[in-house]
């Protein structure tokens, strides 16, 4: 546990508050404060790839590589923004927003057709190969009204992903 | 390393079916069953489960929790030192405090100062000398505790070695002596025994004196084990002293990591003489040669019963990881032994990255006393048609399960390295 990092205080807990836009409870922030001295094993204020891949359970994960992207480098206001997404309090929006951006590996607003094959292969890997791959992506969005050249934005994403009972909640333990 | 994780992922594989797309059925290709659903783009894009996994182990995960030690709590908040902490308060401001306010009146009081010193002197002064006085004595308590702890080990030490060393020189002599002359003569076949039991009292008296030395209480429950041939012991591994608390009842041999400085100096001299087998994390090959040494000492018929530590690392006591499945592969009975420690007076998990042994050692001398609950429990054998891992989990379940800990499905020596990149390709 980190033994270098100072108590937050009461400020700090209700700027980051402020920055996630209320989607975590100060208890949460707390406990997430705690959990991110964990990680942050050399205590230089953010965690390090290979500090999240200490973790088996997330090294372990398909998409570990595409959101360690992301995480690179955030420091512990980012960290709460980024895990925002994950609370009971947020939106549906915000998690579209989410999923969108692990999509958007170029962080220009716009999913492409290899974006969205990257992040299948990820997932599916060994059991199907690149062709078929390739086929089921491209039927599947010219059934949706899209085609193998489209550009998808967020709006899009809305409107495809745009379900009530999307779950994607963490629960953060707070002692 | 690469198979013990086999069965974690063999369950995980069947549960991330359900989230993959079900896409081979939706292949435009000759073998094709009927589709089972209409595939959506939805139901491919939707990457939700997969994020909220990912989400979840930074948040929270099993295998960190594994070795999280708790921090050190003040001294006087459990039920047992609370009382005796409320009275110390009691005695110290209801009954010195007023002597001492009292005879320090009755001297002074015939000095005529003004009433300013007065008031310094006899409330003020008293007051913070008193708080000095009970500081101070709580200090030289605390040292006196850790003196008499040193002076039992230290005695402890030279009882052992004045006896332990003739013995190992004695024995070792006769082991030269019978392969100088390659006969047996029957009066070297009658003195060894005795003198190796003699050597397995003292290294059990030793342990004791350990024990003593950090005013250790331990409740030993089940049939105290044999000496026996094929059988080997194992126990979930909190600490280095688990294998000290164990010893001082029955003298094992024990398999265990070669750890530098003193401690390996222990090993080589003392812990030699009970057959310990050193193993180095660190090397690949290493694994054959320990087998096959692990192999010739439960064969051996006078060779003390073998110990395994089969988690392979320390844990916080709280849980169980993943047991290496060495242990079991060796053909021979299982005897499963429980430990738990009472974390009432002291944690005794040892975080082996926070702190080094001796630190450690010192922490637990420092402490009130080391409370633990041994069980030895049923011995267990291979079933027909069981896999030596499915065996290494059927005892983690009884250990787990005698000791009130939870299971985890992590291999311990994760601690150490990273899952290979084809444990995430298998997921």
């Amino acid at each position: 546990m980190g033994t270098t990092s100072s108590t937050l205080t009461q400020y700090d807990i209700e700027e980051v508050q402020e920055h996630c836009n209320h989607t975590f409870s100060q208890q949460e922030i707390a406990s997430l404060y705690q959990r991110f001295c964990q990680l942050d094993r050399n205590g230089g204020g953010f965690i390090a790839a290979d500090e999240f891949l200490s973790v088996p359970e997330f090294a372990v994960n398909p998409l570990s590589q595409r959101l360690l992207r992301m995480l690179d480098g955030l420091n512990f206001k980012e960290f709460v923004a980024f895990l925002s997404a994950f609370s009971s309090r947020a939106t549906l929006q915000q998690k579209i927003e989410f999923i969108f951006k692990v999509y958007d590996s170029s962080a220009n607003g716009k999913v492409t057709f290899d974006d969205m094959l990257n992040v299948l292969r990820d997932l599916t890997g060994q059991f199907i190969s690149e062709k078929q791959r390739e086929e089921v992506l491209t039927q599947v969005l010219e059934e949706a009204g899209y085609n193998k050249n489209s550009l998808l934005v967020l709006s899009d994403f809305v409107k495809i992903l745009g379900n009530p009972d999307l779950k994607m909640e963490v629960e953060v333990p707070v002692d | 390393m690469a198979n013990a994780p086999d069965n974690k992922l063999t369950s995980s594989s069947s549960e991330l079916d359900l989230d993959r797309p079900n896409l081979e059925d939706y292949l435009p290709s000759g073998s094709m069953q009927e589709p089972r659903g209409k595939l959506r783009l939805r139901d491919l894009l939707d990457i939700s489960p997969t994020l909220t996994e990912a989400a979840g182990a930074i948040v929270d995960d099993s295998f960190t929790r594994c070795f999280k030690s708790n921090p050190p709590e003040p001294w006087n908040w459990n039920v047992y030192l609370f009382p005796l902490w409320c009275l110390g308060v009691v005695i110290r401001y209801g009954i010195l405090f007023p002597t001492r306010l009292e005879t320090r009146i009755s001297v002074v009081s015939n000095k005529s100062t003004c009433w300013f010193s007065y008031v310094v002197r006899n409330i003020v002064l008293p007051f913070t000398l008193l708080h000095l006085d009970i500081s101070l004595m709580m200090g030289y308590l605390m040292h006196l505790n850790l003196i008499c702890r040193v002076l039992v080990l230290t005695l402890g030490w030279i009882i052992f070695l004045s006896s332990f060393i003739p013995v190992h020189f004695l024995l070792k002599g006769n082991d030269k002596l019978r392969k100088k002359l390659e006969l047996v003569t029957l009066a070297n076949k009658r003195t060894s025994p005795w003198l190796s039991s003699i050597q397995r009292c003292l290294v059990e008296l030793i342990c004791s004196f350990f024990v003593a030395s950090w005013t250790g209480v331990v409740k030993y429950h089940g049939p105290r084990p044999s000496r026996r041939p094929q059988q080997v012991f194992v126990a979930n591994h909190t600490s280095m002293i688990d294998f000290i608390v164990l010893e001082q009842m029955t003298a094992f041999a024990v398999i265990m990591q070669k750890h530098p400085g003193w401690v390996g100096l222990l090993q080589s001299t003392i812990l030699e003489s009970v057959g310990c087998i050193w193993f180095n994390r660190t090397e690949a090959k290493d694994r054959e040669i320990v087998a096959r040494k692990l192999r010739d000492h439960v064969q051996g018929a006078d060779n003390n019963p073998l110990l395994i530590f089969p988690e392979g690392t320390c844990v916080n006591n709280h849980y169980t990881v993943m047991f290496k499945k060495g242990a079991f592969e060796l053909g021979c009975t299982v005897c499963p032994i429980a430990i738990k420690y009472n974390k009432i007076f002291v944690d005794a998990f040892w975080n082996s990255k926070k702190q080094s042994f001796t630190m450690h050692l010192l922490q637990l001398m420092t402490s009130w006393a080391v409370v633990c609950d041994v069980w030895y429990l049923e011995p267990q054998t291979l079933k027909p048609g069981e896999t030596p891992i499915e065996f290494a989990e059927r005892v983690r379940d009884i250990i787990s399960l005698r000791a009130g800990l939870k299971k985890v499905p992590w291999d311990g020596y994760l601690k150490y390295s990273r899952p290979s990149p084809k444990h995430r390709e298998q997921k």
